[in-house]
Formats: structure tokens, sequence, C-alpha cells
């Protein structure tokens, strides 16, 4: 019996309608169909007129969802594909970020965004938002890399009074799996140590820390010990955890599937640069995508990405300087 | 079923209506005393931020405002100072978030008309046009979940918002979802300075209903008695499961969009139109002619307007503005995840 991270996300909504009745779930083809994904197969039949299928307007989706959370409910958004979110930009930056803030009251918003390259995705069906959210105040930004995590921090978005992007990974959803959801798990906020290591700290977050533990164990091969750090939310981000790594090892490697510009990446970097130049041996180093929309042919996309390829020459030249 | 009406006024001499329009025309009153102290407040360089008046608009809003009862939820525009205080929002409270008061709903984070209490129903707008359209729509899905019967949510537009992405999504949301939702649009005939021309081609917004399959109501927006009783139709059908109601008035703005704004586009034909007299002379004279105040009454109430104003402003000159040192700067209802990292 395993479990996979799709089915972990589809497990945790079930969870959340069954133990709260402020719980519903809003999005396109949710209900009967159960979502293009089948993240929510059987909910509506389950959970009957709490799953309902919304008309293709992300931006009244997410607005209903906010009036919803002020009247009390505890709503779960489906964006169909996390691209699609920004058409939602507004309310969710503006209106759902600022809301507490202005208001003293909470707008506790779950938006579920399928986001990540897969092969064949193309410009519009791939991309990894979660630096534009990340930047607007009064957001928590999820971006779970495990089977155990996509459940559990699922559960806690829910529980959370503020609104929670919650990035789950296309890539992970089939491939990614467990042998059981957990009972229990790390609070949301802190980093995790995917992998001991004293050679070298890659930080990484969703689909890219399956990559660097890729890596990693084709350095291990060379004798080299690096040190897997995987972000679990990059909004809050835990500077502690990775500070704390780089000081143990003296060199970073920060790895995202976003672009380059901006982004968790270079969060990560100015802030060891700033606070933690001291225990640097290295400059820091990152490695994204390129700075190019992300394209369709498998070939391409393989190599618009970072990968356990790409990152473990990245890790190689770091070791060198 | 679904069809678009033009409603006219119908005289108004049974007691219930005489009382809601002496109603009306006093809340229209102190909206408009209230707004002549913050264009005072403004030019004197007391306010911080923009101003923006209901001038002209009093009849339609504080007909919305009205309309609705306690459970309801109201999501007003910048121009809906009557429809707030018929709501029941404190002078107060617009008060304290125009001159900054901490002790104001938004605690001078946010300012001008930017303000509500969510919790009682009136939901602090955005600026992004078209926005609080939806956000009504969830209260009202908010509230079938939990069983909670015959509230209606309105909320209120100019003509320029129905040209936004947000009217266009929320208003099918609200029929998809059957909500009784009362969209009310002024069309006031200008979009800060952009002519109605420039903004829609459609012969009227009304016709907009029927392609969304809800109901429309038309009617003149300085016709208190035409406001009074169009709105509260639309609302009592919403109310008893009507469905999404469209209430598109015509009006003039008697004002600039903000007072930084001399209106100076506004064409001098457009003012002499009969949808372009002000809407408070017109019932001030109604009022009068039909013998159900005296112009001694009108007079007392308007400086009984005028006292609670001062007192209001009075008292909150008086009152602690923000402190930076003592602000939290967290942006966050779950404390324990705010990093409180500032890039300092």
């Amino acid at each position: 019996m395993s479990i996979t991270y799709l089915e972990a996300i589809r497990a945790a909504q079930g969870k959340a309608l069954a133990d709260d009745p402020r719980v519903f779930i809003y999005g396109q083809d949710v209900g009967a169909f159960g979502g293009a994904f089948k993240a929510t197969k059987n909910l509506s039949q389950e959970f009957p007129g709490r799953v309902l299928d919304a008309p293709i307007s992300e931006d009244a989706i997410v607005g209903a969802a906010i009036g919803a959370a002020v009247a009390g409910m505890r709503p779960i958004v489906e964006m169909q594909f996390a691209d699609f979110s920004t058409i939602g930009f507004n309310q969710i930056v503006n209106h759902a970020g600022a809301y507490h803030w202005r208001t003293n009251v909470p707008c506790p918003i779950t938006i579920r965004l399928p986001g990540g390259g897969t092969s064949g995705g193309g410009p519009f069906h791939s991309q990894s938002l979660e630096a534009i959210y990340a930047h607007f105040p009064g957001v928590v930004v999820m971006t779970p890399a495990t089977v155990e995590d996509a459940y559990s921090m699922l559960l806690d978005a829910v529980a959370i009074d503020d609104p929670v992007i919650f990035f789950e990974h296309k890539f992970l959803y089939y491939h990614l799996k467990a042998e059981k959801l957990p009972t229990e798990a790390m609070p949301t906020g802190k980093a995790r140590i995917a992998r001991p290591g004293r050679d070298m700290t890659i930080v990484a977050y969703s689909a890219m820390v399956h990559e660097a533990l890729a890596a990693a164990e084709e350095l291990a091969a060379e004798r080299v010990e690096i040190e897997v750090v995987d972000l679990r939310t990059v909004k809050p981000l835990d500077t502690d955890t990775i500070m704390a790594s780089v000081a143990r090892t003296g060199r970073l490697l920060c790895v995202g599937e976003a672009w380059p510009y901006g982004g968790v990446t270079a969060e990560v970097l100015a802030r060891v640069a700033t606070e933690g130049f001291d225990l640097l041996d290295a400059p820091p180093q990152r490695l994204n995508a390129k700075d190019t929309p992300v394209p369709y042919h498998p070939t391409l996309w393989a190599a618009h990405r970072p990968t356990a390829r790409s990152i473990a020459v990245a890790a190689r030249n770091l070791l060198r300087l | 079923m679904v069809q678009s009406v033009v409603e006219r006024s119908v005289p108004v001499e049974d007691a219930p209506l005489r009382a809601e329009y002496i109603k009306a025309f006093r809340g229209m009153l102190l909206a408009r005393v209230l707004d002549d102290k913050f264009a005072s407040l403004y030019r004197g360089g007391k306010i911080h931020g923009g101003v923006y008046l209901g001038r002209g608009q009093e009849a339609l809003s504080v007909s919305v405002g009205l309309a609705l009862r306690p459970g309801d939820v109201f999501a007003p525009l910048i121009r809906d100072g009557a429809g707030r205080l018929a709501f029941g929002e404190s002078i107060l409270d617009a008060v304290r978030t125009y001159l900054g008061s901490v002790l104001g709903p938004m605690r001078a984070r946010d300012g001008n008309v930017h303000r509500g209490r969510p919790l009682t129903g009136l939901l602090p707008m955005l600026s992004h046009l078209g926005a609080m359209v939806p956000v009504v729509n969830g209260v009202l899905l908010g509230h079938r979940f939990k069983g909670i019967r015959e509230t209606v949510g309105a909320t209120c537009l100019g003509e320029g918002g129905t040209s936004t992405g947000a009217f266009h999504e929320a208003l099918n949301q609200a029929a998809v979802e059957q909500l009784p939702l009362v969209l009310v649009i002024a069309n006031n005939q200008y979009a800060y300075s952009t002519p109605s021309s420039r903004q829609f081609a459609c012969h009227s917004l009304v016709d907009k209903a029927i392609g969304y399959g809800v109901r429309g109501h038309s009617l003149e927006g300085n016709d208190l008695e035409a406001c009074l009783t169009v709105v509260g139709d639309a609302v009592a059908r919403a109310r008893r499961g009507e469905g999404p109601q469209l209430v598109v008035a015509r009006l003039l703005r008697l004002c600039g969009h903000g007072e930084h704004d001399d209106a100076s586009y506004i064409d001098p034909a457009l003012k002499s139109a009969p949808f372009a007299r002000d809407c408070l002379r017109l019932a001030e004279e109604r009022v009068l002619a039909a013998g159900w105040m005296s112009p001694r009454e009108v007079e007392l109430w308007r400086a009984e307007c005028v006292q609670k104003v001062e007192e209001a402003v009075a008292q909150v000159q008086r009152e602690p503005g923000p402190d930076p040192y003592a602000e939290d700067w967290c942006a966050l209802a779950s404390r324990h995840l705010s990093e409180g990292y500032h890039g300092a």
C-alpha cells in the first residue's frame, strides 16, 4: 500500500471537509468530475453541496473565497493550473493579503496552485509563481516537496487564519510515493534537513529538492558530502535553519525552478550574504530556470529548468571557488 | 421573468412611504453636511490623501442603505456616504478614518473611503473597481452554507466599473449561484474624466442584465421617490429568492472625482439635463411642497446635522494619531508565522 503526493492532497482535503463544517472547495471542474488532476476525486459525492464547480472566473473565485472567509467559512480554492492564478492576482495579493492588516479580521483562505513544469506543459501550464505571491505581505506560501508535507501542510493551510498559497508541484503528483500518511509533522515555517552533509549546503524547495538530492547522491560518489535543505515554506523563510547549515558547510547553492530575477533564490542569497557573510568560504551561488517562458518540447524543457545534472555541475564549480 | 424594465415613480401618498421619504431626506442631508465638512477640512490641509464625495448621488445611495437591514452585507463605493450612514455606519467611523485616528475602524492603516467593519456586514472597499462584487457573493455563499436565510448583499459601482473583468465575472457568478445580490450602478456620466461614450457602447447599461440572466431595473438617480421604490423592490426581490438584481441609475456627479479635481471636463450641456439636478434640492422641494416638513424643520435638522458633524470632528481632532513605534508591523493574523523580517 502506497500513497502518492496527489492522493495525499486529496486525502487532506477529505479530512478537512470531514473535520470542519466550515470547509468547502471551490474551483473549476472540481465537482463530479473530480478536478483536472483528480485532486478532488469523489469529494463532491462524499460531501454533497460542499465541492462547488466554479465558472472560468479566477478573479471572482478568489473574491468569493474572501467573502466566504469573512463570513466564517474556510474555503479551499483550486486553481486549475498555477498559471491561471494571475487572473485572480488582484484579489489574492491586494485584497486577501491586506485584509487582516486593514480590518483586524482574519481572511483564512487556502489557494491550491498546481504548478511547476512537466514535460509538454509549455509556457502557460508550467509556471512556478511562489515568488510573486511571497513578495506581498500578509500571505503564507507553502511549497511541499514530500508526500507527508503535501498532506500535513495542506491541513495546516486550512487551519491557518491567513491566506495560504499552497504551491503543489504537478511533476510530483504521480511519481512521488510514501508508505502511509503521516500522523505528526514538523511545524509550518520550519525548514527540513533533507540530507545531512558537511561540504556544501544546497537550499531547495518543491520538486527541486529531489533534483538536489539526486545531485547530492551523484557527488557522494566523488566523496563530497552535500547538505540539502528543504525550505517547505518559502514564506515564512526559515533563515535560521539555512544559516545554521551554511555555518556547518561554508558554501551555499540555492536552487529554484522559477525564473532568476528576484525570487526565492535571490532572497536566500541576499539574507545569507547580509547576515552570514562571515560564514561563507566562497561566494554564494544560485541556479534557476532560464529567463524565458517555459518551453513546450521535452528536450528544451529539460534544458530550461535546473536538473540533478546541472545542479551537480554548479556544485562542483562552487567547490572549486 | 428575466427582463429589463424601466420603472417610474409612483405618487408617494401612503404613510409608510412618506415616513421613508422623510427619513431618507434627513439621511441625505446629514451625508451632504458631512461631505461638505470633509471638503472643507481637505481645503484646510487637515486631511492626508484624497477626499471623495457623494454629492448628487445621495438619493440613490441612501436608498440602498435604507433597504438593507441588520444581517445584510453592504459593500459601498466611494460616493456612498449616505448609504453608509443609512446602513448604520457612525459619523465617528467616517471622521476617524479621514483624520487618521487610531480609534477608527481602520486604525489609520487605511484611510478615507476605504473603511468598514466586516463583522457588522459593512465591507471596506478595495480601490480596484468591481473587486467588491465577488466578495459580496462570497459572503452570501457563506450565509448559504451556514443556513442563514433571507439576507441580501448590496454593492455599488459607477458606470466605469462595469467595464472591468471583475464586474463581468462576479455578476455572472452571482447569476450562476442565484445569490441575493443587488448590484447598483450609478451612471454618473464620468469615470474620473472619461465620459460614458468612451466607457461603453450599449444603449443602456441595464441591457446587460438580460445577458447575465438577472433582472434589470433602471431609474433616474436624482428622484428620491424612484430610488426608494426601485431599490427597495430590487432588495425585496433578492430577499425573496429571485436571484441577483441589477439596478442602473442615471444621474450626474456634482463634484470632481475627488476634491483635488475641479471637474472642468464636464460637458456644460449635461448640467442642464433634468437628471443633473441636485437630488437633495429636489427632495427638499418635495418635502416642503407636500407639507411633510416645514422650512423651519428642515433648517433645524440641517443645524442638528452640522452640530453632530462638528462635534465628531472636534472629538476626533483631540484623538491620537498612529505611533510608528507602537505599530506591530505584522501583516499576518498568525503571528507565529510572521518572520518579522523587514529587510533592514
